[in-house]
């Protein structure tokens, strides 16, 4: 067994675990942070993703051991949920309808949140290319393309739910 | 009074473009998977699958993974007796179907790589694995048979017991069944006065690769085993427990609580379903299966894996005389749940909106050493609607017209509805000339034949070409008599509740079972407009047979047909239910009372009483007229007296590169008509998530198998999932034909984009490389395909190589599975 501490979504833990556990499993099993998903055995889908020191990474693809020491944030520390307040990019995939089954959803998001930390402005391409880690099977990517432009301040109105994305020059 | 009054402004919910109220959960991670659900005292399950696909189970020894720390006890199927139940054929497709016994846990014999043969019980479920790997089982390998093409010989057999691979031939001819004249006749007529067109396209095996892997719960701790299970089909689980293992259905409660995706992959009864309640039950103790994602590509049921074999026959200006359809249905090792059903389904949509005077169809189903098959978004229907808006554009080229000419020419005129066709099916409603004048002008159909023009004189490297698919559907699954005409085993009809609570609030239960649907929202739309209130004071309760006691779950685009017109009568109800209760509050005559905006009112007076008032006065019921009981609440069951039938037209633009093979997509748009819209911002969802899945088909995903029946493309890294990066924008509009056999006049949409896109796609390739001698490219599109097709003349043929890259021996590679010689672990 192996001691890792580190903080999880603002809180801080510390714990002995086997040294080959994933940090996606030590993330559910350990903290019960099943807000965070597993949807792949060889880290193609990115359900699992969360924050490493501010980085996305997927959980499933990194050790417990290896985030000792770090701060990780997962989906449920994301924003004030007890205050019933929201991401930007939570409000945004639910504004523009960028989910369905929910299951790929944490790691859209937290893979989206990345994104915008590093590029605030993407093209439609760019988003397309930021988040192709992330495997969603129910939306067709259409609407999670408008999610994160509308975050970005790109979208003018939300859901037109016809036609393709409307870009304006919001910035 | 509490109760909440009628909602203030009266603007329609239905046909509002409502925010979800499922995603304030779904995007802030306050979610219940399956696997999220811990219990006290639960233990974890491992299944032990075997290598091959197809040996003899000659030894197994559990001792050492018995051994292994932290495990409780290792089973076999020596181990169980009856109360394991058995996996269920739902659909046998004609009397004499050979329908070999599905046991959850191979005894002495393996059909597929990937059938269970023994299973673990641990305190974790690393435990669990860890032991499942020391399991030695001693196999004897068998010949395998693995492709249709082979199967249908009968040489190699997967069951050699039954003495052939062919399970059953389902026949209809409209000649036989008085719905038309003889095909036979109608192609030897066109032999020699006429076109015939022979060909043969191959629907290749795809996997439904829902996001969330498959989960089970089982907890025996109570008087009543409750299991939650991510699946699409509670209610017929719970029947399949109760008919197979002998406990009464009463002592079983089945939940569906969250599900992530389905897209009919988890319509199905399955062996670690059964594994799961026959442990729990065993041990006393709550169980809990997760599969990992390449169990889940190798084990969970695939779909598609047809060989189409089509005779069109027409006159030389294209009038179409007669369609013969031989099918090949792969079955895999096992009939499923709905099994040759799915290809059934299909018989009844080859001839699509076209007005054919004679069809015939054959298809036989057959076993292979390969995991099972059954139903995948659309379900025979994405099958026969290729076949037929291929074989259109194909006759358009041998015609010489564009293709949407010889579609017009052929298509049920909007003015001829309702029109029964030569399948037999009455189409209630529809406008084909609309969908299609609207799709071409959003899509710039004119000037981009100008485009593809332009680029055949400049001989463009880069070759455009633009593909049509004006498909039709029946969904709304399904009129129980039409289902039992067909042998199905169950009935088609949905339930609903309407329950009104003390402070007016409305619960509403449904009987469909939603898994990213958007049912809480669209049906709550429906309600809040059907009894006045605000959309916010409707809850909807599904997915829990103990909370939904009677329904028939979510798949076939039935939901909103079939489960919403239950909701639209038991609402109705509520209303019959309260009307003399409001008379006599209001101390009015029940023939002066209207009922608007959720309220009661006596007409020529100011007097009025809204629907939360009358709730909580019923909950007091100190005040009722005599011999009237103090409950508002209502049900009701629905069952249709026809299948639905939503169609539209999809135009794809492919630039494909004619020195590579590469093929790009350009533009794609569709207008569909789904009648009336309830929520069009879930329409659009479900267009945009459909169309992606039907492109994937045209050019990506294949479930390849090597020769010895190994899955070579059992994993994501291989099974190529389309990412955002390989997808556009997608432009979609509707035009209305409302649906005559349901009060909302609603048209299913769930499966239509995935139906229509692939043929759309592919006929975009084909049409791009028509000038090069192309006709034909086989799914998946790949660049090595459209390349062979270009320079070889040929559809592009086999890709299992490429493929099984990394399965090659001189690499060394072996992919998951120990493929040396003689006892493998």
């Amino acid at each position: 067994m192996a001691r890792i501490s580190m903080r999880v979504d603002g809180m801080k833990v510390t714990d002995d675990v086997e040294p080959r556990t994933l940090l996606v499993q030590y993330l559910r099993e350990g903290l019960g942070k099943t807000g965070t998903v597993i949807g792949c055995d060889t880290s193609n889908c990115g359900a699992c993703t969360v924050h490493l020191d501010g980085d996305s990474v997927k959980s499933c693809n990194v050790l417990a051991v290896q985030a000792d020491g770090c701060e990780v944030t997962t989906i449920e520390g994301l924003a004030d949920t007890v205050e019933g307040d929201l991401h930007p990019v939570q409000e945004a995939f639910r504004e523009c309808h960028g989910l369905q089954c929910g299951f790929c959803t944490p790691g859209m998001i937290m893979q989206s949140v990345d994104l915008l930390k590093r590029n605030p402005q993407p093209s439609e391409d760019e988003i397309r290319e930021g988040i192709e880690g992330n495997l969603c099977r129910c939306t067709g990517y259409h609407n999670i393309v408008r999610a994160v432009q509308y975050a970005s301040g790109h979208l003018a109105t939300a859901a037109s739910p016809r036609g393709a994305t409307e870009e304006v020059d919001a910035l | 009074m509490t109760a909440v009054e009628a909602r203030p402004e009266q603007t329609n919910e239905i046909g509002r473009d409502r925010r979800r109220k499922e995603d304030a959960r779904l995007i802030t991670g306050r979610t219940r998977w399956t696997d999220n659900i811990n219990l006290p005292g639960m233990l974890h399950l491992a299944m032990v699958r075997s290598p091959f696909a197809h040996a003899r189970i000659t030894g197994i020894d559990t001792s050492a993974a018995e051994e292994s720390e932290g495990v409780v006890t290792v089973l076999a199927a020596k181990d169980f007796d009856e109360t394991l139940g058995v996996c269920i054929n739902a659909w046998p497709i004609t009397p004499d179907q050979k329908t070999p016994a599905h046991p959850p846990i191979a005894s002495d014999r393996v059909a597929f790589a990937g059938e269970i043969v023994a299973v673990v019980a641990a305190r974790s479920a690393a435990a669990a694995r860890d032991a499942a790997e020391m399991v030695e089982v001693d196999y004897e390998e068998l010949p395998a048979v693995v492709s249709l093409e082979e199967a249908v010989k009968d040489e190699v057999l997967a069951h050699p017991d039954l003495g052939t691979n062919k399970s059953a031939l389902w026949v209809f001819d409209s000649a036989q069944a008085g719905t038309g004249g003889s095909v036979d006749e109608a192609i030897s007529a066109a032999r020699t006065d006429g076109i015939v067109l022979e060909r043969t396209y191959r629907q290749q095996r795809l996997i439904p690769a829902f996001m969330e892997p498959r989960s089970v719960v089982c907890d025996p701790t109570g008087e009543q085993i409750t299991v939650w299970s991510a699946t699409q089909i509670p209610h017929i689980l719970r029947f399949a427990f109760a008919a197979t293992t002998g406990v009464p259905e009463s002592k079983i409660r089945v939940i569906a609580p969250d599900v992530g995706g389905g897209f009919g992959g988890k319509l199905q009864q399955t062996p670690e379903e059964m594994i799961v309640f026959a442990l729990a039950r065993r041990l006393g103790k709550p169980v809990k299966y997760t599969e990992t994602r390449s169990e889940s590509l190798l084990s969970a049921h695939h779909g598609r894996d047809q060989i189409q074999k089509l005779t069109l026959s027409a006159t030389k200006d294209g009038q179409v005389t007669g369609l013969k359809v031989e099918l090949d249905a792969n079955l895999g090792a096992y009939v499923a749940i709905v099994g040759g059903g799915v290809p059934v389904l299909g018989a009844f949509m080859f001839n699509a909106i076209y007005k054919f005077p004679a069809y015939q169809f054959n298809c036989q189903t057959v076993f292979t050493n390969t995991t099972w098959t059954d139903a995948y978004r659309g379900a025979g229907r994405p099958e026969a609607t290729y076949a037929i808006e291929r074989l259109m554009d194909e006759l358009a080229a041998e015609v010489g017209v564009d293709p949407l000419a010889i579609r017009e020419k052929n298509w049920i005129k909007h003015e001829e509805f309702p029109f029964t066709t030569i399948a037999g099916l009455t189409y209630d409603s529809g406008n084909y000339e609309a969908a299609t004048a609207k799709a071409k002008e959003l899509f710039g159909y004119d000037e981009l034949r100008r485009e593809q023009a332009e680029r055949r004189a400049n001989n463009d490297p880069v070759q455009l070409g633009i593909g049509i698919s004006t498909f039709t559907e029946m969904c709304g699954l399904a009129p129980s008599r039409v289902l039992g005409s067909l042998d199905y085993g169950a009935g088609g009809w949905e339930h609903a509740q309407v329950r009104l609570t003390p402070t007016g609030k409305v619960e509403v239960i449904t009987g469909a079972s939603a898994h990213g649907q958007g049912h809480e929202t669209a049906f709550s739309q429906i309600v809040a407009d059907r009894l006045g209130v605000p959309f916010e004071d409707v809850e909807v309760l599904h997915g829990d047979t103990q909370i939904a006691a009677k329904g028939y779950d979510t798949y076939g685009s039935r939901s909103l047909v079939v489960g919403g017109e239950a909701l639209v009568r038991a609402a109705d109800k509520v209303l019959e239910k309260a009307k003399p209760i409001a008379a006599h509050l209001l101390e009015a005559s029940v023939d002066d009372l209207e009922f608007t905006g959720g309220r009661w009112t006596v007409r020529g007076t100011d007097q009025g009483m809204s629907i939360g008032e009358l709730s909580t006065a019923v909950f007091a019921a100190h005040n009722l007229p005599d011999g009237v009981e103090a409950n508002l609440d209502s049900e009701a069951t629905f069952d249709p007296e026809n299948f639905n039938f939503p169609h539209g037209t999809h135009l794809c633009a492919m630039e494909v590169d004619t020195e590579t093979g590469q093929v790009k997509m350009r533009k794609y748009v569709c207008c569909d008509d789904i009648g009336n819209i309830i929520n069009p911002l879930i329409v659009a969802g479900q267009v945009h998530g459909g169309l992606v899945q039907g492109i994937a088909q045209a050019l990506w995903e294949d479930a390849v198998y090597d020769e010895a029946g190994t899955l070579v493309a059992g994993s994501f890294v291989d099974y190529l999932l389309p990412t955002a990066a390989d997808t556009i924008s997608f432009e979609i509009d509707h035009t209305t034909s409302p649906a005559t056999t349901n009060t909302l006049g609603t048209k299913g949409v769930g499966e239509a984009g995935t139906i229509a896109s692939t043929p759309a796609v592919v006929n975009a390739v084909v049409d791009a490389l028509r000038p090069l001698g192309v006709h034909d490219v086989t799914m998946p599109c790949t660049p090595e395909r459209v390349w062979r097709a270009i320079n070889e003349g040929s559809a592009g043929g086999e890709t299992t190589g490429a493929a099984a890259a990394h399965f090659d021996q001189s690499t060394g590679m072996s992919g998951n599975v120990d493929r040396t010689e003689g006892d493998v672990q």
